[in-house]
């Protein structure tokens, strides 16, 4: 805990959101955000099914742009009008579909929009490039050469962070980064964020599993309908996270597990019954 | 890269073959292997063109031996050229995934505009020509603002377009009806007769071979430079000497009669430069990636709303140059020009050479595969002397099994994992 209160005092604040609300028609998703991200600093953003997470990530990656509220990347009030001018700002994000173009090779998924030398595309250096960045997140992505059509779950996962960090972001978003993984490329993904946390820069991600989350996250946002609801160390309990979540002690999780608990307290005096 | 990294990439020899469960294709066998998987597995790329023009060929030459006559396939290179270049743009269009049903009345208005500024208003031709262009690209843009701004689906506007179109071209014909070209302009003479002479056209079919071992030797080079595998010298040179005693052996046998026309060496020299702008630029890049998933290439940063334009303008400025063409073809800019069966040709050129109609996939080439295709059909039927009406049957049935050819590659591609 020192550890990440240390860094979160020598981290610059990176990205700084006040008052963001945002309205699709009558339907409030977002309502008075405000999250901060620290540099070196791992920010999980968790929630309920229909809390607003993807909606936030839309927003910082420029997407959608929020009704109200402001925006502050490394000091300076920014606007995120289009998606290139998140990524131009240094904020890149892999969203929860990936977004990658399956008729397309993963060089060119990588360097999708961000093409070397444009009038007359330098193949070999890209490639190489890809094969770097695929390495260091210590990729088993067959063939640089094939359609994404043709790659698996996790590889077209890897695809889309090797992407992300092409552009040395200082801000990485992941939108549920490991709901498509198997166990050992989860944990090549937590420790590719953790390798990106130490190399400076902000990360936000989203995420259902309160595993994973623990795992790397220095803190956890907890978002309830659109609202703030709470910001926890990674070491509050499932009880405290899930309240929060779910936005009252008495839940159908508690409920469930006190059941249980009562259910297994009544076992050894199963006679005492009428 | 660390020392320790340093021996493992050199003990994996290459940076691209460092995985194990991965096969290679080795050699000249392993390289026809990969291809027959390819083909297999859906990626059939122009093995349907090339089979189909086989078929069409042999059935014709044994119902009329003119058929593949030198002087009959100079006559189809004429014709080829003018809804090749149509189809062209065709081409561009479907990549992004869109489409464009008015490429014939808009070619008609402009073979009209050149007959009308040029002939009646005595213009200097260029400057007709280039008016004409100009329209093309105007209403390219129109049907880009509607489909960008207004969300109206290319298909609608098009169809609006191919309508509104043709009356622009009736009312500018006015009551005559059609304008005569003159005979010896030279506007006139390369749509009809100017031919290469024999040593620039063995030139130029050399050409191709020899920028394709020069590059893939470059390229070969700057990879072995760079860790990653190159393409085996063997194949390479293998590849372009068979292309190279292909085409020039095709320009042999068009030499004994009047040899290939100027106007089909413009036509494949805009294939070439399509091919290079849609495969080696960002450009192109960016084209095939909105006709893959449009939404994917938004949050890349591309300007879909750019890239959506140009699509269109490219399509209709085609579509007006061949208009020009088939004016200079039929030295006549008459009411007929671009109806009938101009734009089911083009569209049906572009499938049949292997551009999807889901967009995505496709290359410049397949207007070029695609016309000979159709035009081999159109002369031949017109060598054996049959109507209009069955014309049109057997175009509109070789189109239906293009795209069904087209629809059943794409469904074996995704059960393989191709895309």
């Amino acid at each position: 805990m020192d550890r990440t209160q240390e860094l979160r005092d020598m981290g610059e604040l990176v990205l700084g959101l006040r008052g963001i609300s945002k309205h699709f028609g009558a339907v409030s998703a977002l309502t008075d955000i405000d999250l901060d991200v620290h540099a070196g600093e791992v920010v999980a953003l968790v929630g309920d099914n229909g809390a607003g997470k993807s909606t936030l990530v839309k927003i910082l990656a420029g997407v959608h742009q929020p009704s109200s509220g402001s925006i502050t990347f490394r000091g300076k009030p920014v606007t995120l009008a289009d998606p290139s001018a998140a990524l131009g700002l240094g904020i890149a994000t892999v969203f929860q579909d990936l977004a990658l173009c399956e008729n397309l090779d993963v060089v060119a998924n990588i360097f999708l929009g961000r093409e070397l030398s444009p009038y007359r595309l330098d193949e070999v250096s890209m490639e190489l490039k890809a094969w770097t960045l695929l390495n260091e997140l210590s990729a088993r992505i067959p063939s640089v050469r094939e359609p994404v059509a043709s790659l698996s779950g996790g590889q077209r996962q890897t695809v889309a962070i090797a992407r992300s960090l092409l552009l040395e972001p200082k801000l990485i978003l992941l939108d549920e980064p490991t709901a498509a993984l198997g166990v050992a490329q989860t944990a090549e993904v937590l420790d590719l964020i953790e390798r990106v946390r130490d190399r400076g820069l902000g990360v936000i991600m989203v995420s259902h599993n309160m595993e994973d989350v623990r795992a790397v996250a220095d803190r956890i946002v907890v978002l309830r309908l659109g609202r703030n609801n709470g910001v926890f160390e990674p070491d509050a309990s499932n009880q405290e996270l899930v309240s929060a979540i779910t936005g009252a002690a008495n839940n159908s999780v508690s409920r469930r597990a006190s059941r249980r608990q009562a259910q297994s307290g009544q076992a050894p005096a199963p006679e005492g019954r009428p | 890269m660390t020392k320790g990294a340093e021996q493992n990439a050199q003990a994996a020899a290459l940076l691209d073959r460092s995985d194990e469960r991965v096969k290679h294709a080795e050699g000249v066998g392993g390289s026809v292997r990969a291809f027959w998987d390819r083909v297999r597995s859906g990626d059939l790329g122009s093995v349907p063109v090339v089979v189909g023009l086989a078929i069409i060929w042999t059935v014709f030459q044994s119902l009329n031996p003119v058929f593949l006559a030198p002087n009959n396939l100079v006559n189809l290179l004429f014709d080829c050229s003018t809804v090749g270049v149509i189809a062209l743009g065709i081409v561009c269009i479907l990549v992004v995934g869109e489409i464009d049903l008015s490429v014939g009345s808009v070619s008609g208005f402009a073979s009209a505009l050149v007959g009308v500024l040029w002939v009646n208003q005595g213009w200097p031709v260029s400057i007709a020509i280039l008016a004409a262009l100009l329209f093309g690209a105007l209403i390219g843009a129109l049907y880009a603002v509607l489909f960008n701004r207004f969300g109206m689906p290319s298909f609608v506007a098009t169809l609006a377009g191919l309508l509104s179109i043709l009356g622009l071209q009736l009312y500018l014909l006015g009551s005559t009806g059609s304008i005569n070209l003159p005979y010896e302009a030279p506007l006139v003479n390369f749509g009809q007769l100017l031919v290469m002479p024999d040593p620039v056209s063995y030139a130029l079919a050399a050409l191709p071979g020899f920028v394709m071992f020069v590059l893939g030797y470059r390229t070969a080079a700057r990879r072995r430079e760079a860790g990653l595998s190159p393409q085996p010298l063997t194949s390479l040179l293998l590849r372009s000497v068979a292309v190279t005693v292909v085409l020039e052996f095709i320009v042999y046998y068009l030499n004994l009669d009047r040899g290939i026309p100027w106007m089909f060496g413009l036509f494949v020299g805009l294939v070439a430069v399509m091919n290079y702008a849609l495969t080696r630029t960002k450009w192109g890049r960016q084209m095939l990636a909105v006709g893959g998933n449009r939404e994917a290439a938004r949050r890349a940063g591309i300007n879909v709303r750019f890239i959506y334009m140009t699509a269109f303008v490219l399509c209709s400025g085609f579509a007006a140059a061949g208009g020009i063409l088939s004016a200079a073809r039929l030295a006549s800019a008459s009411q007929q020009a671009g109806t009938g069966d101009v734009n089911l040709n083009a569209i049906a050129a572009a499938v049949i050479g292997g551009t999807s109609l889901f967009g995505g996939r496709g290359s410049a080439y397949s207007a070029l595969l695609g016309i000979i295709v159709i035009q081999s059909i159109a002369s031949g039927l017109t060598l054996l002397d049959l109507s209009s009406s069955l014309r049109y049957m057997i175009t509109g049935a070789v189109l239906a099994i293009a795209v069904i050819v087209d629809s059943l590659a794409r469904r074996s591609r995704a059960s393989h994992g191709r895309a």
